[in-house]
Formats: C-alpha cells, sequence, structure tokens
C-alpha cells in the first residue's frame, strides 16, 4: 500500500479533482464561448446546422448592433460606393446605414446606473455598518433582523407597488429611479456584509487614532475604511453584479431615457428578423464592465469570500 | 509630567458596574500599577482615564483640570494597547509619525523625532519595513515609539506585555522600567499578573470586583494585605489562612487556635467571631519544639528553596523554607510562625484587623 496523508492527497486524488476542476470550467466558460464567437458569425453561419465551429469572422453582428439600417437599390449604391469597413459590409446585404442604434445609450445608462447605485449603496452601508458595529444603536438586532428581512423575498414580488409608487413619484423611467430602487435592494445585502468585515477590525486602531489626536471622523477615513478596502471591494462586486444584470425591474420601469442593456437586448431580435450576431456581440459588450471590474478588485475579492470565514 | 487624581470614580455598564467608587492619586514621574483579576475594572477604570470610556460618575483630575468629560485626543496622554493596534496600512515610520502629523507638526521635524525615538528604541533599522511581518517585541516597540514620540504627560499601558512569549517579557517589563526611568514620565499600567506589578511597580492599586481593595508600594501591599483578597491575589504560593472562631480585644497580642497559643502583632482593634489568621510561606517554620502540629503532604523542589504543604488543624499550610533542610511526606512536625509578619482577618467581610504593624499602611490603603 503506498503512503496514506491526511493532508497531502494522492496523485491520484489530485488527478480526479483536476479533471473535475477542469469539467466544471468547461461547463461554465462553454456558453461564453458559444456567445462569443456567435458575435463574430456572419447570420448565415450563426444559425446553420450542424453549428460551425470554424467559421470565417465577420463584425457584422457588430456592426448591426451600433446601426440601423435601410434598404436600398442597386442605382443608389453605383452612385454612393461605400467609403468605409462597416458601410461596405452592411452593403453586401443591399442595405445602408441610416443611422446609430440606440445600443450606445442603452449601455451608458447601464454604466450610468449600475455604478451609481453601486457606490450609493457601498457608501451607505459603508456608514450604517460601522455605526451598527462600533455604536450602542438602540434595537440594534432587531434592525439588523429588517434590514435582512427586506431581501426575504424576491424583490420581483413588490413590482406593482414599485411601479405604482414610481408613476406617482414621477421616478418612472428615470436614472435617479433605478439608481434608488436597486440601491435600495442591495442596500441590506451590503450593510451585513460591510459590519461581518468592520466587526473583524479592532476598535483598538480607532481608539489609537483617537488618542493621537484624531475625531472620530477622521479614525473613521484614515484607519476604518483602509482596513476595510476588501470588503468594501468585494461588496461593491456583487452590488454591481446585481444592479448590472438586473432585468425584471429594468423591464417593467424603463422604456425610454432611462432603460438599460439587459431590457433593450432581447428588443434586437424583434426589429430585423432574428439576428443573432448582434445580440450576441450586445451580450459579448454587455459582459465586458463587469468583467473588468472584477479582475481589477480580484484580489480582494478572493480575500473577501473566505475573509471571516477563520478567525485568526 | 503629570499628577493624576481618580475620585470616586464609577462606570456601569447597564446594570453591570464595571468600577464601583474607585480613588486614588498617582504622583508625578510614578510608574503606577493597576492590577487585579480579570473582569475586575483595572482596564475600565484606565480607558476612563484616558478618555475612550465616559466615566459614569466621579472625577479624573490631569494635574488639577478636571478632564472626565474631555475627548482623548485633548488629554495629552499615550496608549499603548495589549494587541499594539499598530496601523497595519501603514509602514513603521509612518505609525510613530502618525501622532506627530496629526498635532500639524511639519514633515521634516517629525522625520527628525522620529529617528531621535527609533535610537531610544533600537529600531533604526526597522523604520521602513511594513508592521506585518515585525517579531512581537518589535511591534511592542513601535507602538511604545508611537506613544514616546509626542512627549505626553503620561502613558497609560494596558497588559502591553501580555501578547508577548513569557521569556521576551522579561526582557522588555525591564526595557520598559528604563525608559520609564530615563523619560520621568508618569506611566500608568494595567496588569494581572501580580509578579509583573512587584516587579515593576512604584506603587500598586489592587482592584476587585470593580473596587479598590489596596493602594500602596509593592512592600508594603505584600507584606500587610488590607483583605483576605489581596492577600490570596499576591504571592506564590499565597498567603496560608488558617480558619478559627475566636475572641480578641484591642491590646492582645496572641490569638488561641485549638489549643495552642500563637503570638501576633499587638491589635489596635478588637473583633469576636470567624476570624483567618493570614502568614506567607516564607514565614513559616518547621519547628519540632512547636506545640502547633502538621503532618507533611508534600514536598516540591526549586531549587534553593523547597515548598512543604502540610496540613494542620485549621487548614493547609505552605511553608518555603531551605532545601537543604531534610523533610519527609508524612512526617508529623511543629509549626512556628514568625509573629511580626501575621495578620489577622475578619473571616466574613474579610478585612485585616488592625494591629501595631500594618496601621499605617491600612490608614492610607
Amino acid at each position: 500500500m503506498s503512503g496514506y496523508s491526511i493532508t497531502e492527497p494522492s496523485p491520484r486524488q489530485k488527478w480526479v479533482a483536476g479533471a473535475l476542476v477542469a469539467l466544471y470550467a468547461i461547463i461554465t466558460i462553454l456558453p461564453l464561448v458559444w456567445i462569443i464567437a456567435t458575435g463574430f458569425k456572419s447570420s448565415a453561419d450563426a444559425i446553420a446546422y450542424p453549428p460551425k465551429v470554424v467559421f470565417a469572422p465577420s463584425l457584422e453582428g457588430y456592426v448591426n448592433l451600433f446601426t440601423t439600417q435601410t434598404r436600398q437599390t442597386a442605382e443608389y449604391f453605383a452612385a454612393n460606393p461605400p467609403e468605409t469597413w462597416y458601410e461596405r459590409i452592411v452593403q453586401s446585404k443591399g442595405l445602408t446605414i441610416a443611422g446609430p442604434s440606440r445600443f450606445g445609450e442603452r449601455f451608458m445608462n447601464s454604466v450610468i446606473i449600475g455604478f451609481g447605485s453601486t457606490f450609493l449603496s457601498v457608501f451607505l452601508g459603508t456608514l450604517a455598518a460601522y455605526a451598527f458595529s462600533r455604536f450602542k444603536v438602540p434595537l440594534k438586532d432587531d434592525l439588523m433582523f429588517f434590514i435582512l428581512s427586506t431581501r426575504m423575498m424576491p424583490p420581483i414580488a413588490v413590482a406593482i407597488p414599485i411601479f405604482l409608487m414610481f408613476r406617482s413619484l414621477g421616478l418612472s423611467d428615470t436614472h435617479a429611479g433605478m439608481i434608488l430602487l436597486y440601491t435600495a435592494v442591495n442596500l441590506s445585502l451590503s450593510v451585513w456584509l460591510l459590519k461581518g468585515f468592520i466587526d473583524e477590525i479592532p476598535h483598538e486602531y480607532e481608539e489609537a487614532a483617537l488618542i493621537d489626536g484624531y475625531t472620530r471622523f477622521q479614525a473613521f477615513t484614515k484607519v476604518v475604511l483602509p482596513q476595510a478596502a476588501t470588503g468594501i471591494a468585494s461588496t461593491a462586486i456583487f452590488c454591481l453584479i446585481f444592479a448590472w444584470n438586473e432585468y425584471a425591474f429594468a423591464v417593467l420601469l424603463t422604456s425610454g431615457t432611462a432603460q438599460t442593456a439587459p431590457p433593450f437586448i432581447p428588443t434586437i431580435i424583434g426589429n430585423a428578423g432574428q439576428d443573432w450576431p448582434a445580440v450576441a456581440a450586445g451580450a459579448t459588450l454587455f459582459l465586458l464592465p463587469v468583467m473588468v471590474f472584477t479582475i481589477l478588485l480580484r484580489k480582494h475579492l478572493l480575500r473577501g469570500i473566505t475573509f471571516g470565514a477563520v478567525r485568526k | 509630567m503629570a499628577q493624576i487624581r481618580i475620585d470616586s470614580l464609577r462606570k456601569d455598564f447597564g446594570a453591570f458596574t464595571a468600577v464601583q467608587s474607585s480613588s486614588f492619586t498617582i504622583e508625578d514621574g510614578e510608574f503606577f500599577m493597576l492590577l487585579g483579576p480579570s473582569g475586575c475594572g483595572k482596564t475600565t477604570t484606565l480607558r476612563m482615564m484616558a478618555g475612550l470610556e465616559m466615566p459614569s460618575a466621579g472625577q479624573i483630575y490631569i494635574d488639577g483640570e478636571e478632564v472626565g468629560r474631555k475627548p482623548a485626543s485633548q488629554r495629552d496622554i499615550a496608549f499603548v494597547f495589549q494587541m499594539f493596534a499598530l496601523y497595519p496600512h501603514m509602514n513603521v515610520r509612518k505609525n510613530i509619525s502618525y501622532p506627530l502629523i496629526s498635532q500639524g507638526m511639519g514633515r521634516k521635524a517629525a522625520r527628525a523625532k522620529v529617528e531621535e525615538v527609533s535610537r531610544i528604541l533600537g529600531i533604526e533599522d526597522i523604520l521602513d519595513r511594513p508592521v506585518g511581518g515585525l517579531s512581537g517585541g518589535d511591534r511592542q516597540r513601535v507602538a511604545l515609539g508611537r506613544a514616546i514620540v509626542r512627549e505626553p504627560k503620561a502613558f497609560f499601558m494596558d497588559e502591553p506585555l501580555g501578547a508577548l512569549d513569557a521569556e521576551f517579557r522579561e526582557h522588555m517589563a525591564e526595557e520598559l522600567r528604563a525608559l520609564h526611568d530615563r523619560m520621568g514620565a508618569t506611566t500608568v499600567y494595567v496588569t494581572h499578573d501580580q509578579l509583573e506589578a512587584m516587579q515593576m511597580g512604584d506603587k500598586i492599586v489592587v482592584m476587585n470586583h470593580g473596587v479598590v481593595e489596596q493602594f500602596g508600594v509593592p512592600q508594603e501591599i505584600y507584606d500587610w494585605p488590607a483583605t483576605l483578597f489581596v492577600a490570596k491575589f499576591i504571592g506564590s504560593p499565597p498567603m496560608n489562612f488558617l480558619s478559627f472562631e475566636g475572641r480578641v480585644a484591642p491590646g492582645d497580642a496572641l490569638v488561641t487556635l485549638g489549643s495552642v497559643e500563637m503570638a501576633i502583632p499587638q491589635l489596635r482593634e478588637g473583633f469576636a467571631g470567624e476570624m483567618v489568621l493570614g502568614v506567607r510561606p516564607e514565614h513559616v517554620r518547621l519547628d519540632d519544639g512547636s506545640d502547633y502540629r502538621a503532618v507533611v503532604r508534600a514536598v516540591e523542589y526549586l531549587g534553593t528553596t523547597q515548598i512543604i504543604t502540610l496540613e494542620a488543624e485549621h487548614g493547609e499550610v505552605k511553608a518555603r523554607i531551605s532545601s537543604r533542610d531534610p523533610v519527609r511526606v508524612d512526617q508529623t512536625t511543629g509549626l512556628a510562625f514568625n509573629e511580626r509578619t501575621l495578620t489577622l482577618f475578619d473571616a466574613g467581610t474579610g478585612r485585616a484587623l488592625r494591629s501595631a504593624v500594618n496601621e499605617e499602611v491600612l490608614r492610607h490603603g
């Protein structure tokens, strides 16, 4: 029998574990790869059966995503030869570019609303969590439970009251309204997460700062905040992912000015037939900001997820 | 440099009273120990003095000025925490200069001051290191550096050696005391370690259950404990207690334990009822001529001395005697006590009865 150790897995165990991780990675990455690939296919390749794994890459999907197009006659094309690479792509289908699509606008709405509500959730959450962690708040436990209880039902369960409230307050289809809504939903998560992180910071740090001549607020900004950076970063990622991906409320409460990307992308299907490359291109671009944000903060996120799990 | 006076200080946390009516005075330049078991209120007392905790009642005077309601930053004191509380996101230099920057000292002056302090503490070579990787002793020195750099009126230290391992603790204790003597600043030091208190302190306050049990110089507290608690808490092994019932009158210099009469310091007050006779182990002699008999139960060899555990009629007695004296387990012997060092306690309240030798101590304790 070979050597057996409790802490060190055997080569066989390592191999099995590695294979399982690889399998899981493939399962999760495959749809992403498929979406990204579809974004670079031509309309014909996108719906080809059997599906094409090898294909001639095309930017058709991206051009369609960012533009609106109209049909034109051969005489028009003879008089106005295409000048740019994207005009050429469009012309090959007998179309011409009529103007920009609304995708850019919708995408900016997503950025404003997603990052705005994330900032607000984390900012308010940090202040509330600090107060709950450090001060004697009357009915502290009940308040914390109340805050948690706002997350106990799916937010969409209150969609109709919120719809009515937003309508009478004039918040429907406004950036402020959506930021407010996502902040309200995220705040309970952010208060709870951040309170856990701040609880772990020994209050001696602040007391030392108080004695060293700082005010309570300076002690908070100069000592507590740098210490809580990990928690703040991981909380921000969770809040952003929720606000960024939220679909149901966005469909219900926005239609024009403040419409975010998630409800916009499916509408591409209806406009000019089932333009899967354009949908896939939209989804790919939509993935990027959260991906970049998460990669930027990944060191904090990894530490953040396990933070507090082990008492040192 | 400061004199600190505590007057009837009290702290309640809801229904729990952490400190009830403490009063004592710390003279300028003293190394002052707040000693007691955990939960006795010593740390709460220190935190009130530092301004980290608001007193429920009573006054704190630093150099005659009442500071009980003043924020910590305006009391001009420095605090050394048990876990050091070095700012983890700053390097050593920044940690030490932090209090100077907060006072608005210029970068250049602060830098010079930090270098001076680091020379005193012997940490010049680690100034630019992050605090995370430092050893316990170096962290302790950085924490001290942050405290002394400002030249405050007083240093408050909450079990500053508690986080260090035993070997290093003794070394740091000497360093701390030397530093104090060099700076001459008033130091208030909280500890639960009676040896540390005796070793380092000019004066000691012994606290228990939020009450000041005794206040005095280490020798007085060791020789003339004011209460049974102090007698038990100080000394290792602690004082021996022989319980008996009897009656004494002022002027008596004898007590009767069972059938044996024992000489004690002349009493200044009378008492009738349950009493306890206290004697330190080093004041117990094994004397075959004595009528007070006891059986040897155990012998602990400690090098130059040995601790003999004996069973006597009124309780267990430990004697610290020279290890050259031969003692066997189960041997019956007589016990004699050094009469000048005996203390008689009221068993009910734990209070020491006044006698010719301890009345001076008890008056100001």
